[in-house]
């Protein structure tokens, strides 16, 4: 796994498709990429043509697929990549990448305890790698996700979180706009979402938390509260600055 | 040099001599860390240094507060690529803790509440470059950035000034930390780009 994976790599943009107004999923085609585990990272490189260079870390979005890796962008406004590859980098376009990176943050379809994922925003994009590499290893580990957005128009890969999955339960929580059949008014996600929707602590899951710093730090602290062990709770955090 | 990626231009950009390769500059202070805060209470804080032979010296949080202190203006570099320019501290000089320890190590391990480890050369933490802090622009060290106290250690990548610092324990060897274990590099100078091993 670590071998190869300090080499930059020339891929490819094989395929796009708009998950939001505002997100794109780059699937790129990575000659010789070796492999990956669910929540790991790829090292996107891009150069201007008087040599100006610029390096993003960017979360895989699904197992791999033979040299083929898809990552999900965020246009953030003002942003200095995040509105070229969601607007400019077209289906043929070089890139240079290198990875995976990261070997905390990960779930291996091996592990049969249960799972809670619980995202904010932008953070499902490792957690929905994790989810896909579970059907793709025919994992039965059963596993909750809890997914925090503003309104329904947000919500990454909604089609495929809506169709049924023996073994996964999905929850979404809307912040700002709620459609018109859910119960509920719009809210942050509290405690009792996290007691309801999530795992009892004496099941022992193994928890991932992904989404912005203060979403982060108050779902690791409520998941501590309700008595998950810290060692078992991983956490990820977008800082406004990682775009 | 790599490929040109087309139709990439990159922001306006100035060049600060501040900055080093690969890096860009915030204004926020963003948080990164492996899983929940520990929320660590001063009455309950001590901090220890372990030498190689075993022998311990130990801290109240009275002790370090009763210190020299001094404030510290540096740069910081997040291995994630965010640097912020001038941050100003305030914390007790390794140089001042270590005073009295005798030892022939080589190597630190530096512990945290919560488990977080991290490794660096004993030499890197001495003549001033490295502190315990516990305050950031004049506030009271907030528990997401490490406080009460964190170690400060600004010439290296941001993952070695380990927050939540418990303690150092000396040795002759170089044993790896948290994320050096996972494949980071073992020194991380960011002048250099170590990121990773083989970097």
């Amino acid at each position: 796994m670590v071998r190869g994976r300090l080499a930059w790599r020339v891929g490819r943009l094989a395929e796009v498709r708009d998950e939001t107004p505002t997100a794109r999923t780059l699937v790129l085609d990575v000659p010789g990429w070796p492999g990956h585990l669910a929540g790991q990272h790829v090292d996107l490189r891009l150069t201007a043509e008087d040599g100006y260079r610029t390096t993003r870390t960017y979360s895989l979005a699904a197992p791999a697929d033979g040299d083929r890796i898809a990552i999900t962008v965020q246009r953030v406004p003002g942003g200095e990549v995040s509105p070229y590859l969601t607007e400019v980098f077209a289906v043929g376009d070089p890139v240079e990448l290198r990875g995976p990176v990261g070997g905390w943050f990960v779930w291996r379809p091996t592990a049969p305890d249960p799972v809670l994922l619980v995202a904010g925003g932008a953070g499902i994009v490792p957690l929905m790698a994790m989810i896909r590499a579970r059907r793709a290893a025919g994992s039965r580990a059963p596993v909750k996700l809890l997914y925090s957005v503003r309104t329904p128009a947000d919500v990454y890969y909604a089609g495929e979180l809506r169709r049924p999955e023996p073994g996964l339960d999905v929850t979404v929580v809307y912040t700002r706009k709620a459609p018109a059949d859910w119960p509920g008014e719009p809210h942050r996600i509290g405690i009792a979402d996290v007691n309801t929707a999530g795992w009892p602590a004496e099941f022992a899951p193994q928890c991932f938390v992904c989404g912005p710093t203060g979403f982060v730090e108050t779902m690791a602290d409520v998941l501590v509260a309700l008595g998950h062990d810290p060692r078992r709770v991983k956490t990820e955090r977008f800082g406004p600055s990682g775009s | 040099m790599g490929i040109v990626t087309p139709g990439f231009r990159g922001r306006a950009r100035t060049a600060d001599e501040r900055l080093p390769p690969g890096q860009y500059l915030v204004e926020d202070f963003p948080v990164l860390s492996a899983g929940p805060t520990p929320r660590v209470r001063t009455e309950n804080w001590r901090f220890t240094v372990t030498t190689e032979t075993g022998r311990t010296h130990e801290w109240s949080w009275a002790d370090l507060l009763a210190l020299p202190s001094e404030t510290p203006t540096v740069d910081i570099h997040c291995v994630t690529r965010w640097s912020k320019l001038g941050t100003s501290w305030r914390g007790v000089s390794l140089d001042t803790l270590l005073a009295d320890v005798d030892t022939a190590a080589d190597y630190v391990l530096a512990e945290c509440h919560g488990g977080y480890t991290t490794n660096l050369p004993l030499e890197d933490l001495l003549d001033g470059q490295a502190w315990i802090a516990y305050e950031f622009e004049g506030e009271e060290l907030a528990p997401e950035h490490g406080g009460p106290a964190r170690l400060l250690v600004p010439h290296l990548y941001f993952w070695k000034s380990a927050k939540w610092i418990e303690g150092l324990r000396l040795t002759l060897d170089e044993d790896l930390g948290f994320w050096e274990a996972a494949g980071y590099h073992a020194y991380g100078d960011p002048w250099r780009e170590q990121r990773y091993q083989g970097d």
